[in-house]
């Protein structure tokens, strides 16, 4: 059993992860919110105003849903999962981004930015800057603007300027490098509302800490129908801010496994995916240190996946201390197994998953069939699936003239069309 | 004495401010970026600054973006920029080298400060390293005598001010605004009270870089700097001159332009 820490060390140090490299134009901004929130968690009128917000306007606390019939294609094992797809906006993006907006208007900034993937954290940051009538422009990669075309009209429709960013890949690194170089140009009246627990310190904390009420309903919730812990906590890992918020309240608990599902692409032997832990190096990226996804001279590599919420080339430092000390585990999950768990969770229980999420859903079909009977897993389903549908359409030929054929054959039996999602 | 040093004690004893130019090594290709920063050197440059084209630059404008894509693709390889270190020390200027902090953990800190000493730089100037986390760095640095530059803001505390500068070598960098790099219309007041705060903590040289595109700007921040940093007017310079056939004339004409500019004071 790893250590503990309650703090990072230092400089938000997780042990040689994490940090600060940025430049130093941000550095006096990064100490302010570290300062805010370091008193604001003390603070009896953010604290209970946080948690009224999360009552009243998220929707917490979200259930625990046990899923048998799913269950059946895991060996036997009880799956639980954690329904962060009913929040307000539909993913748990949700719980981090009112922390931060509220830290805004205490700074007293007016205006948030914001970076997103899938258009989740878009899509809870645009919402959280109409309730709290805060300017708010978000970045996205142009690929993703397309192939998350419905969030781009939501965040639109919430009264954010959405900004595609075509440099580069075109995908959330993008997004996140632009995003840092508004912040360091408006940083004086602009907080950069940074959707995952990565960047530099104080990000991956404060994320990770706004986000540790999944794992302490989940834990009580579980409790109240099983009585006890359970064996695997399974969460998909893009940047890892959903993990880092199941994993946090059993991370003292020996007996409880640990796993991160990390994208595994057309296959790590393609090149085409982004599994940080099964080819990165340690590196740094977007201010932090941490596996990074990189050619042989720093260069930081493009990375894949069928969602484009964990389509990114670096990982969250906490979960880099996480996996080199044991603590946690981490696995790829192939575009392939991820349509499947999606399209069979919709199935046999009537929930649409993110495709997010789907990775964890995998993990957990093959942790339980691994495990065997009575193994209680329990999962978090960090996000709904509407969001996913064209895509999940598309996969599996369900629209227009190829609607058609797919009803003579179902969904989960359908192969995916080589040409992917990005056609 | 270093390079840098004596670079510094010439312009006080000519009472002008040094031009430092930046150039991405790379662009557009390996063999006329060093043409190009040895054309620097000939033009009146007297510190070149060799830019590592990186994938993720955070701190540049879309020029430089633009620049280090282009580089990127056609095949830049990291040990290439010692070539144009090289081109930068024959050429008569000191040479040192801007990056990106993960290129140059992956090749190795104390490799690459011993390959950068060996091919005659002077310095190395890194944009998203703070003296925070650069212990390494800066024990590999001392050992080759290379220069670790950091950079200063307008928004750095007087307390950041004084432990940068300390943990620096040869210039400190004074970013002019609240930006990325790019070419201004003007380089904003804030740029002189940066530079004065700067020396109340310390005496090293202090360059002004982030925006300063022409003789007059040149002419303003050399007033008031130890040395004036132009980056991305020159970088659109050598791509428009290589792109219309007029070659480096553009780049050159803009260098003298601006190493009169530093002599206007």
């Amino acid at each position: 059993m790893t250590e503990h820490r309650e703090q990072p060390e230092g400089l938000g140090r997780f042990g040689d992860f994490g940090g600060r490299f940025v430049p130093e134009a941000l550095i006096a901004a990064l100490d302010e919110l570290d300062a805010a929130r370091t008193e604001a968690s003390t603070d009896p009128t953010f604290t209970q105003e946080l948690a009224r917000l999360h009552r009243d306007y998220t929707g917490r606390p979200t259930p625990l849903t046990e899923v048998p019939r799913f269950a059946e294609h895991a060996g036997g094992a009880r799956v639980f999962l954690k329904r962060e797809d009913l929040t307000h906006t539909g993913s748990h993006k949700i719980n981090n981004v009112l922390g931060q907006a509220l830290l805004t208007v205490r700074m007293g900034k007016r205006r948030v930015i914001a970076e997103t993937g899938a258009g989740q954290h878009g899509v809870a940051t645009a919402t959280a800057a109409a309730l709290m009538g805060l300017d708010c422009t978000v970045y996205m990669g142009e690929k993703d603007t397309r192939r998350q075309a419905l969030n781009v009209a939501r965040m639109r429709l919430l009264g954010a300027e959405v900004v595609p960013v075509s440099h580069g890949s075109a995908t959330l690194k993008d997004a996140i490098n632009e995003a840092l170089r508004d912040w360091v140009t408006n940083v004086e009246d602009t907080h950069y509302l940074l959707g995952t627990v990565t960047g530099p310190h104080p990000f991956p904390t404060m994320v990770r800490d706004f986000h540790r009420v999944i794992g302490d309903e989940a834990h009580d919730q579980l409790r109240q129908v099983t009585g006890g812990l359970p064996d695997i906590v399974c969460a998909c890992v893009g940047g890892g801010s959903n993990a880092m918020g199941i994993f946090q309240r059993f991370r003292e608990e020996p007996s409880v496994r640990l796993v991160g599902f990390e994208a595994g692409g057309e296959g790590i032997e393609s090149g085409r995916h982004s599994a940080r832990f099964s080819t990165g190096q340690p590196g740094v990226l977007h201010g932090a240190a941490t596996y990074v996804l990189q050619d042989e001279d720093g260069q930081t590599l493009d990375s894949h996946s069928v969602s484009a919420g964990l389509d990114y080339p670096s990982v969250g430092p906490e979960h880099a201390y996480l996996r080199d000390t044991g603590r946690a585990e981490y696995h790829p999950v192939s575009d392939d197994e991820a349509m499947e768990a999606f399209a069979l969770l919709s199935r046999t229980e009537g929930i649409l998953p993110a495709i997010e999420s789907a990775h964890a859903l995998a993990g957990a079909l093959r942790l339980g069939r691994e495990s065997g009977p009575g193994t209680v897993i329990l999962v978090n389903l960090s996000g709904r699936g509407d969001k996913d549908v064209e895509t999940a359409a598309s996969w599996f030929g369900l629209t227009g003239e190829d609607a058609a054929a797919a009803d003579e054959h179902p969904a989960s039996q359908t192969h995916p069309p080589t040409e992917g999602i990005e056609s | 004495m270093s390079a840098l040093d004596r670079v510094f004690r010439t312009c006080r004893d000519e009472q002008r401010a040094a031009l430092v130019a930046y150039l991405a090594a790379g662009f557009p290709d390996n063999a006329t970026s060093r043409e190009a920063m040895a054309a620097l050197a000939a033009s009146g440059a007297d510190i070149v600054e060799v830019g590592v084209p990186y994938t993720d630059p955070l701190m540049d404008g879309p020029v430089i973006q633009d620049a280090a894509d282009r580089a990127l693709a056609g095949g830049f390889r990291v040990r290439d920029l010692l070539g144009n270190v090289e081109a930068v020390a024959s050429a008569g200027a000191v040479p040192v080298v801007m990056s990106y902090w993960n290129p140059i953990l992956r090749y190795g800190p104390d490799a690459f400060a011993r390959d950068l000493a060996a091919a005659g730089g002077a310095g190395l100037i890194t944009p998203d390293l703070i003296p925070d986390e650069a212990a390494a760095w800066r024990a590999a640095a001392e050992a080759r005598g290379v220069a670790p530059i950091f950079l200063v803001a307008p928004s750095s505390t007087d307390a950041r001010l004084a432990m940068t500068a300390e943990a620096t070598r040869g210039f400190i960098y004074a970013a002019s605004t609240m930006g990325v790099t790019g070419a201004r219309t003007s380089v904003g007041a804030g740029a002189r009270e940066l530079v004065e705060r700067t020396r109340a903590v310390s005496d090293l040289p202090v360059c002004v870089g982030l925006g300063v595109s022409t003789r007059e700007q040149a002419a303003e921040v050399a007033s008031f700097a130890d040395g004036v940093i132009v980056g991305s007017a020159l970088v659109r310079a050598l791509g428009e001159g290589t792109a219309d056939g007029r070659g480096l004339a553009p780049l050159q004409a803009l260098t003298a332009e601006l190493a009169e500019g530093v002599r206007q004071r």
